[in-house]
């Protein structure tokens, strides 16, 4: 995205912000609260309004066609999205076919987030925080995306959870996706990335490497 | 588009069995309505018989915009909006879906209160095919033009007060057209029942293009 | 806040008032017009034989209750036109529209009551006519409430756009189907104004239809004016915010006001 000025409920959350980004690539996002952090993933994921400058993701101008990457995008948000009175599996299907993901995805997803055996049947708004987290986890997993946006995925999870989304995120980037996450944990973040942006005041402060020359898919400004 | 539709109809019909709130509280509530009419209106049969189609439909009607203010509160759980805008989820698709989920609740609504009313109004039925097309046209529409205001007002705060505001005006021909198609499916009306449900039919087909066309656009960025 | 942005972004001098040649030019003639119907409505104009003095009315009811249609045509179409090219000016446009016409419903619901209670004895009647203006009405005080709450501009303006391009099947759903109700009961014919018109009667009513014509438009104008100087302050606070964001994590740094606030 280049100069990109993105307004949330007329505050402008992002202020100018230029980056790059190549297929494989996890990169973190970290700055303190307010930074424009969540603002940027929302962007990428086509689900803010740009009021100025240009974002193109997975090859797609956002600004003009919001709605054609949608499909080929995951987000795990800080709200879970999942339907309460629908069971962990009934969720984890639905999200999988309304991305067009078959149901066999959706049942090795939940294998793979550990959701299969009792669990499973369980309306989701009986689980606890943590569960849900997972749950949305897995949904995401079934629709296989090739760009994952994580916003703090590690928060309220247990040590299990944590270690969880770190295999899955290496499993996706060795597959060829390409993962951006926010994160407050950094020992742990910092572990997982292949490179670091800080975001301050809606704007870039510091970018640990930009990649070594365009790979595939990449976004440009 | 159609795939779509069906997978959202099925998942708001599955949360609807699940928690039963239709049955539970859409039914009663319209059953209590007619009730109430029949202490409202002295049970004077000569009133509530020639009353009895307007009655019927006006707590359908209320009933109607309980089972869309509820189709759109099933969305309001945190997260699950943007989860829905980030799916991919055909946006025409999704518009028939939740109509179609909303239709199925109705029609099954009307079965019910249509018992209630032969019991308690001492109705007479004398035209059953030009009431089951009545019915259908008008549940048809009924929703149609409800899910798309619902998602006009979905994203508000004030949603509850605004809906019925926006919506019930412009149900009032259904409501007018399907009164009158009913009366003379029961034999006390005046004019071509067919007619009426033929503008019913006009109304569905009109809304349902609308709701098709503007849904999604109305779904942005919301 | 620091500096307000008129200092830093210097843009032609703030209007005010929302007056111009063209709106005082349509203001004198509306003014001059509405004496000389005034005069003819009610002193020259002569009575007539049934309906004696309340057939005046008719003087307003019939110019109100069509350039209310004009007004919902109007709305629908600058709605149409702003979803499809998604400048403000259609949105204000659509808005003002909308709210001159929900007066003008106003206008003619009452003077239909007025007349009505004289003519047949009540205030209200269920005729065709009446019945299908009411809705209308409610159905543009639903578009005010729509525009009223404060959600996201973006947002508010297309819902209101959709809102607004649904008043005219709306409008004409109801029309037909209350019309072809009451025409079952015969009733229809009751507001349809039976007197002969001619002469003068007929030259004042053309004459208040051009001068309500002209009024109306004054009023939108100044209306519209109003509503695109209150999006001008928007952007400006937009620069304002820009600047004051960018200034929160660089407290050093020159405060550089953002880019074109087109």
């Amino acid at each position: 995205m280049a100069d990109a000025v993105v307004l949330l409920d007329r505050f402008p959350a992002l202020a100018g912000v230029d980056l790059d980004v190549a297929r494989g690539e996890i990169v973190l996002l970290r700055g303190p609260n307010g930074a424009g952090k969540t603002t940027l993933l929302r962007t990428c994921a086509g689900l803010a309004r740009v009021v100025q400058g240009t974002v193109e993701v997975l090859g797609v101008d956002l600004v003009a066609a919001p709605r054609s990457v949608r499909r080929r995008v995951g987000m795990l948000s800080h709200q879970d999205g999942l339907y309460g009175d629908l069971t962990v599996e009934d969720n984890v299907r639905f999200w999988a076919r309304a991305a067009g993901a078959d149901l066999a995805d959706a049942t090795a997803a939940l294998a793979r987030c550990d959701l299969d055996g009792r669990l499973a049947t369980v309306p989701a708004a009986r689980l606890s925080a943590g569960q849900k987290r997972r749950t949305a986890l897995a949904a995401l997993l079934a629709r296989r995306p090739e760009l994952w946006l994580l916003d703090e995925p590690h928060a309220g999870l247990d040590r299990a959870g944590r270690d969880l989304v770190d295999r899955l995120v290496r499993d996706a980037a060795a597959a060829g996706a390409t993962v951006v996450f926010a994160s407050h944990e950094l020992d742990r973040a910092e572990g997982l990335a292949t490179r670091a942006v800080t975001i301050a005041g809606g704007q870039i402060r510091e970018d640990s490497g930009a990649p070594a020359g365009p790979i595939g898919v990449e976004r440009a400004g | 588009m159609l795939a779509d539709a069906r997978l959202v109809a099925g998942k708001d019909l599955r949360i609807e069995w699940r928690s039963r709130v239709g049955i539970g509280q859409m039914v009663p509530f319209a059953v209590l309505v007619l009730v109430l009419f029949a202490f409202a209106l002295d049970p004077d049969r000569g009133i509530l018989t020639r009353a009895t189609a307007g009655l019927y439909w006006v707590a359908t009607l209320f009933a109607g915009l309980l089972a869309v203010q509820r189709a759109f509160a099933l969305e309001a759980a945190p997260g699950v909006r943007e989860a829905m805008r980030l799916s991919g989820l055909d946006p025409a698709g999704w518009f028939l879906g939740k109509a179609a989920a909303i239709a199925v609740q109705l029609l099954l609504l009307e079965a019910v209160l249509g018992v209630g009313v032969i019991v308690l109004y001492a109705a007479d039925l004398q035209g059953p095919l030009l009431l089951l097309a009545t019915c259908m046209a008008a549940t048809v529409g009924i929703a149609a033009a409800g899910t798309l205001y619902g998602v006009l007002a979905a994203g508000l705060a004030v949603r509850d007060t605004l809906v019925p505001l926006l919506l019930l005006p412009v149900l009032a021909p259904v409501l007018l057209g399907a009164t009158r198609a009913s009366e003379a499916a029961l034999g006390n009306g005046v004019g071509d029942g067919w007619s009426w449900c033929g503008l019913l039919a006009v109304f569905a087909v009109l809304y349902t293009m609308l709701g098709m066309t503007f849904f999604g656009t109305l779904l942005e960025e919301t | 806040m620091t500096t307000t942005p008129t200092e830093t972004t210097p843009p032609a001098p703030p209007a005010s008032s929302t007056s111009s040649p063209l709106t005082r030019v349509l203001g004198t003639l509306a003014g001059v017009g509405v004496v000389l119907v005034a005069w003819l409505g009610l002193v020259a104009s002569p009575r007539d034989i049934v309906q004696k003095d309340s057939v005046r009315l008719i003087y307003v009811h019939v110019p109100a209750v069509t350039w209310m249609y004009v007004a919902v045509f109007l709305c629908a179409f600058a709605s149409f036109m702003w979803l499809r090219k998604r400048t403000d000016g259609w949105d204000v446009l659509a808005a003002s529209a909308a709210e001159l016409a929900a007066l003008l419903t106003g206008l003619g619901l009452i003077t239909g009551m007025v007349w009505g209670r004289p003519t047949w004895g009540v205030y209200w009647v269920w005729d065709a006519r009446l019945t299908s203006t009411a809705i209308l009405f409610v159905l543009l005080l639903g578009y005010q409430a729509l525009r009223r709450y404060p959600a996201d501009p973006q947002s508010r303006s297309r819902m209101a756009a959709v809102l607004g391009l649904l008043l005219v099947p709306n409008a004409a759903i109801v029309h037909f189907s209350v019309d072809w109700w009451r025409g079952l009961h015969q009733d229809a014919t009751v507001s349809k104004i039976d007197v002969s018109i001619e002469g003068l009667m007929l030259f004042t009513l053309a004459a208040s239809f051009v001068v309500m014509g002209i009024v109306c438009a004054w009023l939108l104008v100044h209306r519209f004016r109003v509503g695109w100087l209150e999006r001008r302050a928007e952007r400006h606070h937009l620069d304002a915010a820009l600047a004051d964001r960018q200034a929160d994590a660089d407290p050093s740094a020159g405060v550089a006001v953002g880019g074109p606030s087109s």
